[in-house]
């Protein structure tokens, strides 16, 4: 366990290389899905004003 | 035999990406937690220690992020000779995505350089090449959103795409034509990779990994932009 954490005494170089790429695709990630949801709710709601009214 | 264009309907493919985006977000949960697996239980090397680790965090930024601009180059020339909308959307889409993980690749590059190389940066072929695609990647953007015509900003971007991708064999043969810091090719050479498989296969799964994460991501942008359009369409027929 102690080895796993340490990485050999690499550690401050492993872990930020490992923490700062998932937080940068984690940050990507949310942000694309994000927009999408975005995109759905305004298209959702501008056809929601063209359906006629009876 | 349905041909590529035919997929390149946007109606068709709203469709069909919907029902591979879960598979495809599946191949990339499946293949990086296999790699992250085998990446973290693989002994240290006999050179590099444990801080051979970030190469299955760096190499596969470093591949995804070239691999993008390749996807963006052709999507642009596709959007340029066939005037196809969905081509414009796609290269636009890939972007923002190329510069993320170009980004990356030189942050984990520059976290794996400082323990072996006793350097953070050098200005070598390969990293200076690979800080000029971070900034391609940045001007293309901002080119693409400073023009408030659709159709202009696609041509505009799409040959400032084609003439930025002559630095892609630039970053590939860096290594080969200027003496350089950065270890050479170790992966796709002749007479085979030099690296051991015990580090071949997390590295191989990683980059599947990502590879899967860039499709996902690409094709939620792109429907996201379809979307956008389809909005614009009908907030135009409402002002007309």
């Amino acid at each position: 366990m102690s080895d796993f954490v340490t990485q050999g005494g690499f550690a401050a170089y492993v872990w930020p290389a490992y923490g700062i790429s998932a937080f940068a695709l984690a940050v990507l990630g949310l942000w694309i899905v994000s927009d999408y949801r975005k995109a759905k709710a305004k298209l959702a709601a501008l056809a929601e004003l063209e359906r006629p009214t009876p | 035999m349905p041909s590529l264009f035919e997929f390149a309907n946007p109606k068709k493919f709203m469709d069909l990406s919907g029902s591979l985006l879960p598979w495809l977000v599946a191949a990339a949960a499946l293949t990086l937690g296999a790699g992250l697996l085998l990446g973290f239980t693989t002994p240290p090397d006999y050179q590099q220690g444990d801080t051979v680790r970030i190469m299955f965090v760096h190499v596969p930024a470093a591949w995804v992020a070239m691999m993008a601009y390749g996807v963006m180059t052709v999507a642009s020339i596709f959007g340029l000779v066939n005037r196809h909308p969905l081509a414009d959307i796609a290269a636009r889409a890939a972007a923002p995505i190329g510069a993320v993980f170009t980004a990356l690749g030189l942050i984990t590059g520059s976290l794996w350089g400082r323990p072996m190389w006793g350097a953070w940066w050098v200005w070598d072929g390969r990293l200076t090449s690979f800080l000029l695609l971070l900034l391609i990647y940045l001007a293309y953007i901002a080119l693409n959103d400073a023009i408030e015509n659709e159709t202009r900003a696609a041509r505009a971007s799409a040959v400032f795409a084609i003439v930025g991708a002559v630095n892609l064999p630039i970053i590939e043969f860096s290594v080969q034509w200027w003496t350089t810091l950065h270890q050479g090719e170790s992966i796709l050479r002749k007479g085979g990779p030099t690296i051991a498989p015990v580090f071949l296969w997390p590295l191989f799964l990683m980059a599947l990994g990502y590879t899967f994460l860039f499709f996902v991501f690409w094709t939620i942008r792109i429907r996201s932009e379809i979307l956008n359009r389809r909005s614009r369409t009908l907030l135009e027929m409402r002002a007309g």
